[in-house]
């Protein structure tokens, strides 16, 4: 398998599949920890929350996650991807509506 | 398929379910293809590409399976070793 690293990119590999590429090579991996903002709190207790009521699972966050498109995905941080998704699956399930969302989003502490 | 047993050789299986459309895949892209060793069964598991989609899931058996780097990248050092957690649908005896 010595043409493993002239086959990158695989244009198959979706973009969030980010492990063994070769821009790892040339640039440093982040393995500092990072500072939890409340915000990023606010959004890990709410995707417990909707976890413990059974409404999304982890999987489904996930999902909802991998499919933010390239170029939101890599302007987003963290806890940013996982409100979308759980936006995303929220409307999708018709948890909430688009005129809710919008309504709370108009006041919310939510958007740093 | 029947249970694989630690120390069989086995290969992942060289498929792109993503450039077909929504998918939630757990097998990482380097992986596709290529050939490792069972190191360790961790159990069964309802299948997340279906948990992802809230379908109904049926279990799934999870391994740890062996890779040497060398095998993946050009530039990897001897000796080392990538475990990686793989369903069992994504496995073909080698």
């Amino acid at each position: 398998m010595a043409d493993a690293a002239e086959t990158e990119p695989n244009p198959a590999r979706a973009h969030h599949d980010l492990g063994g590429i070769a821009k790892y090579m040339c640039e440093a991996v982040d393995t500092e920890p990072h500072e939890l903002t409340e915000f990023d709190r606010e959004v890990d207790a709410l995707r417990q929350l909707l976890g413990m009521k059974r409404v999304m699972s982890v999987d489904e966050l996930r999902r909802g996650i991998e499919a933010i498109q390239e170029a939101e995905y890599h302007a987003r941080s963290y806890y940013q991807r996982w409100i979308r998704s759980i936006a995303d699956n929220l409307l999708r399930k018709g948890v909430i509506t688009t005129a809710e969302l919008e309504a709370a989003l108009a006041n919310s502490r939510m958007c740093p | 398929m029947s249970t694989l047993a630690p120390g069989q050789i086995v290969r992942v299986r060289d498929d792109w379910p993503e450039a077909r459309g929504p998918v939630h895949i757990r097998t990482p892209h380097y992986l596709r293809g290529r050939i490792g060793t069972i190191r360790k069964i961790l159990g069964r598991f309802a299948n997340p590409e279906d948990l992802a989609f809230a379908r109904p899931a049926p279990s799934l058996t999870l391994y740890h399976v062996a890779f040497d780097p060398a095998s993946l990248w050009g530039d990897a050092k001897a000796g080392d070793e990538i475990l990686v957690e793989l369903y069992e649908s994504w496995l073909e005896e080698a």
